[in-house]
């Protein structure tokens, strides 16, 4: 294969980079007055980048001898990344202008940038290696949007955390892929596989280094996807990062880490289902069920939606437990649902800022929000429910996705407590609905943005009864994506 | 394919549901009772072009729009009765609601309208999907009704209403997931004659009773009705007594008993046995209530258990009986519900010991109340005696003792409608503010006698009503009679023929 080709199927990383470069440099000269430029560049970029996986980069195969895969797995991935990225973007101005101490750079568009490269990288890994740069490059950029309000104790402290938290993180999977390696020879996935098929997993003669291997890039992972017991950073995190932030670190990179832990459980540890299923489940319901009992006691809306990111995390393993190309396709649903959800929940509560502009983050300060501002609170109603899981709304499609493919692959007791832990979560979002209709109106938000709230009828649209109408794409869409992994 | 009347029937008061949002309050009132009534009208055209006798299925609809499920609707005659019903109660509890809702109308009349596209759609959907879809959501306008426009413990009525009927469905969920997938199909016409093992059976019907038992409901699983009925509006209690509770019911003969009858015929002891304990305690709590609605909601959990006593009894007239029951408690006690309303609109107190002499000053209120109350006991001639003598006769053929047991829920049920209405409309008038109290307004007789009317007719010819389940249910039982429990009261086996009266026969027979 000559290296033309090679390229064509790397486009859509090519665009990134290049173009964050490129606006880097813009952002250098042009300083903080050039702000407003780069953040629609960035956006024209990531657009362009999406244009770029209409080529090759979504169906060619492998690329630069297997370290790169360009199928229709991780294009869908892609997609979903890009998505949340650009909205991330757009969020941002209106945000920081209103907040006092804090001014939006330049920097910020071209940091998601590199992030979403990184992103891409980890996504179409094929090789353990291209797995953990892309995972550094989003990791690092991430770690310094965190920070991005410098005069915010609280933001410093989020980016710190992520920091540290994170470096351990990435230690634990590097020891992990250190010691697939040492087991198995190689670092690329399809070789990796062929190794675990060949090795004996169960029994007194079991192959000790494997296993121990396995449990360590799972844990690596399980902190990037923030599945309990590796989800301590995220509360804080969500926190103290700046709200357009918070949203991007929600939407995309959760998506990129869902979608890369199910590529190396299915192509690179895919004999070795049984061993790995265990350790999905487990996390799966300690999600659940953490996500759903921790958020109850709540005052801070944002620390809510962490643990909700947490709890929904939980829900999307189910289906990568099912380890089926249907229990795949039905992550991939439940991603494209959650990023809706997401984006447009944290949309909302960047609307929630009193009459001087600052934000307001307590649950308290929706009080009556249906009177005062009944489309946004409809449009938050909206959200909670299809969080909850709740027909009509698209948010049970989700649910119904996941739960079909591990009733599927006969993973009744799962597929039970899944249920049922899912009905403490309901009492929360609940509370969100109730603070906002059942009680008396205590203040009024300033007026929003006009793009975000046209962002916000968007995301309600989609995640409306309306939404039902996308199932049938959506379904051949994720199931197409899946495919590509078996 | 033929007019899609069930969709026009579910687009109607959505299309309403949506305009209310955006309209005055007045012009919100007049939308949802314009839809209303266009919808009584279509149930109406419904009623009057459904062919009785004629195929099982009618006005069936087909598109395959979400992929894994369909929107497939289609009704036989239990859902179209109970469609009548959801629609004839709607324009009611609209004006029920025309001067008692004075905050944040367009929203209630949204609410209510949405509520009315969840019940039809429940009723009519023929795809196991949908049918979870319409179901389920119902909660949430339900949830909103009780919480925005409910009494002082809304909150806790409406968490209550909420999170108890999802954890019952999230069961029954998984349950259909495993159906789907093990028939590979969610066509319920299917469904209902495909034989799941007798071992997974059980599991799937404990699990669709964990979801209809909270619906119907049933003790003990039935405290979170008191509560929703206390803290609702008026109008909200009609529809949650009047339709939402015959979910459950509906539920029961849909799903349990044709898809799973040898389960059922295996489990027929629980349902029996806590219908049993919900007539005799239910009533006896319902004796003592000082709270008007709290006496009328413990008064329908009795009710419902003579619904599924009925049910599971496998005979038409213990079927026939439990659906005309619902028909009849759906009526009647939303018919109850609106006369607490009437005199709560007056004096705002729901306590008993508040009122008394109605009769002197409010004549037509109290004979309307009269009657309903007369309904509830189930004196021939209304619409529950029809039910309940069906439903406790078909019980009597399985277990004597139940019917025994049930029956005393008649007697009960006597008790404590006699002194409900002895406190509040008969004795002398005890306070000046009583005193005040103005009859029925003209509004208020077109809400109560259309009721009356139809408890009537459905009490002197109930084969208006019985014509067009006959058949459904000849289908349900021939699924249905090869699990048919054995009954307690069938005619014993004599013990030999007299020898006399042999000979005497013989003699007959050499004769001729």
């Amino acid at each position: 294969m000559d290296y033309a080709a090679n390229l064509a199927m790397t486009l859509p990383e090519l665009v990134l980079a290049v173009g964050a470069i490129a606006l880097m440099l813009v952002a250098a000269w042009g300083g903080p007055a050039s702000t407003k430029a780069v953040s629609w560049v960035s956006v024209a970029v990531l657009g362009g980048a999406l244009i770029a996986l209409t080529g090759p980069a979504s169906a060619g195969g492998d690329a630069f001898y297997g370290l790169y895969r360009a199928d229709a797995f991780a294009a869908f991935a892609k997609v979903l990344i890009y998505i949340g990225a650009s909205v991330a973007i757009l969020m941002a101005p209106d945000f920081f202008r209103r907040t006092a101490g804090a001014d939006l750079r330049p920097e910020y568009p071209v940091l998601i940038l590199l992030s979403a490269c990184g992103m891409g990288m980890m996504v179409s890994a094929g090789d353990l290696l291209t797995l953990y740069v892309g995972l550094e490059l989003q990791s690092l950029a991430a770690y310094v949007l965190a920070s991005f309000m410098r005069q915010d104790t609280r933001s410093a402290e989020a980016g710190l955390k992520y920091f540290v938290l994170g470096a351990l993180a990435s230690g634990i999977l590097l020891y992990g892929i250190s010691l697939v390696y040492g087991f198995t020879g190689s670092t690329m996935f399809d070789e990796i596989a062929g190794a675990y098929a060949a090795a004996p997993l169960t029994g007194s003669g079991r192959s000790l280094g494997l296993l121990f291997g396995l449990v360590f890039v799972f844990a690596g992972l399980a902190f990037k996807i923030s599945a309990v017991p590796f989800h301590m950073w995220t509360p804080d995190v969500y926190e103290g990062a700046p709200t357009p932030v918070t949203a991007f670190f929600a939407s995309a990179p959760k998506v990129a880490a869902i979608a890369l832990a199910v590529r190396v459980a299915i192509e690179a540890m895919g004999p070795a289902e049984v061993q790995w299923r265990q350790i999905v489940i487990f996390a799966s319901l300690a999600s659940i069920l953490l996500g759903a009992v921790a958020a109850i006691g709540q005052q801070n809306v944002k620390r809510l939606l962490a643990y909700s990111s947490i709890n929904n995390v939980g829900f999307a393993l189910i289906g990568l437990a099912a380890g089926t190309p249907e229990g795949v396709a039905s992550v991939m649903t439940y991603m494209t649902i959650y990023l809706a959800m997401t984006l447009g929940s944290f949309l909302v509560v960047l609307q929630m800022r009193d009459a001087d502009g600052q934000p307001i983050e307590t649950i308290d300060s929706l009080a009556g929000l249906s009177r005062t501002r009944p489309g946004l609170a409809a449009a938050l109603a909206i959200f909670m429910f299809s969080l909850a899981g709740i027909p009509p709304l698209f948010g049970f499609y989700a649910k119904f996705a996941v739960f079909y493919a591990a009733v599927q692959a006969g993973l009744f007791p799962l597929a039970v407590v899944g249920v049922v832990f899912s009905v403490i979560g309901a009492y929360y979002y609940l509370r969100l609905v109730k603070t906002m209709y059942f009680d008396e109106p205590t203040g009024t938000f300033g007026a929003g943005d006009k793009l975000e709230g046209g962002l916000i009828a968007v995301a309600a649209v989609f995640v409306s009864p309306l939404g039902y109408l996308a199932i049938p794409a959506l379904s051949a869409w994720t199931l197409a994506a899946a495919n590509s992994l078996f | 394919m033929s007019f899609p009347i069930l969709s026009l029937m579910l687009a109607v008061p959505a299309v309403a549901a949506i305009a209310c949002l955006f309209l005055s309050a007045p012009a919100a009132r007049v939308t949802a009772l314009a839809a209303t009534l266009i919808d009584l009208a279509l149930g109406v055209v419904l009623w009057t072009s459904f062919d009785v006798g004629g195929a099982q299925w009618q006005f069936v609809e087909y598109a395959p729009l979400f992929g894994r499920f369909g929107w497939a609707l289609g009704i036989d005659g239990y859902a179209l009765l109970l469609i009548v019903l959801s629609v004839f109660l709607m324009p009611i509890c609209i004006g029920a609601s025309w001067q008692a809702i004075e905050r944040r109308v367009p929203e209630y009349m949204a609410a209510f309208l949405f509520t009315e596209v969840l019940m039809i759609g429940t009723f009519a959907a023929q795809d196991l999907f949908l049918f979870y879809i319409f179901f389920e959501a119902g909660l949430i306008p339900m949830f909103l009704i009780i919480g925005i426009w409910g009494g002082a413990n809304r909150i806790y009525a409406s968490y209550k209403f909420f999170l108890y009927t999802l954890l019952g469905s999230l069961l029954m969920f998984i349950a259909m997931l495993y159906m789907s997938i093990t028939a590979g199909t969610t066509s319920i016409p299917v469904l209902l004659n495909y034989d799941f093992p007798a071992s997974v059976q059980t599991w799937l019907w404990l699990a669709f009773f964990a979801s209809f038992a909270v619906k119907m409901p049933m003790w003990p699983v039935h405290t979170w009705l008191p509560d929703a009925h206390v803290q609702a509006p008026t109008a909200g209690s009609v529809i949650l007594a009047g339709v939402l509770l015959k979910l459950g019911g509906y539920g029961f003969l849909r799903f349990s008993l044709p898809m799973f009858p040898e389960a059922s015929a295996s489990l027929v002891w629980l349902v029996f046995g806590l219908s049993a304990v919900a007539v005799i305690y239910t009533s006896l709590v319902a004796l003592v209530q000082s709270d008007m609605k709290k006496l009328i909601a413990y008064s329908s959990v009795a009710h419902m258990a003579i619904v599924t006593i009925g049910l599971f009894a496998f005979n038409a007239q213990g079927i026939e009986g439990a659906m005309m029951v619902m028909l009849g408690h759906g009526l009647v006690s939303g018919a109850l519900f609106l006369c607490v309303g009437v005199i709560y609109d007056r004096l705002h107190t729901r306590e008993i010991s508040r009122y008394g002499g109605l009769a002197i000053n409010m004549p037509r209120y109290a004979i309307l109340f009269l009657l309903f109350t007369m309904a509830s006991i189930g004196l021939p001639g209304t619409s529950n005696f029809v039910g309940e003598l069906l439903s406790l006769m078909g019980t009597y053929q399985v277990s004597t003792t139940i019917a025994l047991l049930c029956t005393t829920g008649i007697i009960l049920g006597a008790g404590y409608m006699l002194y409900l209405y002895r406190r509040v409309v008969f004795g002398e008038i005890k306070s000046e503010e009583v005193r005040q109290m103005s009859d029925l307004t003209p509004r208020e007789l077109w809400l109560l006698v259309p009721i009356a009317a139809a408890v009537l007719w459905m009490g002197v010819y109930p084969e208006s009503f019985l014509a067009p389940m006959r058949k459904d249910t000849q289908i349900l039982l021939a699924r249905i009679d090869r699990a048919k429990p054995a009954g307690d009261s069938l005619p014993t086996k004599g013990t030999g023929i007299v020898p006399a009266a042999h000979a005497e026969t013989s003699a007959h027979g050499s004769a001729h």
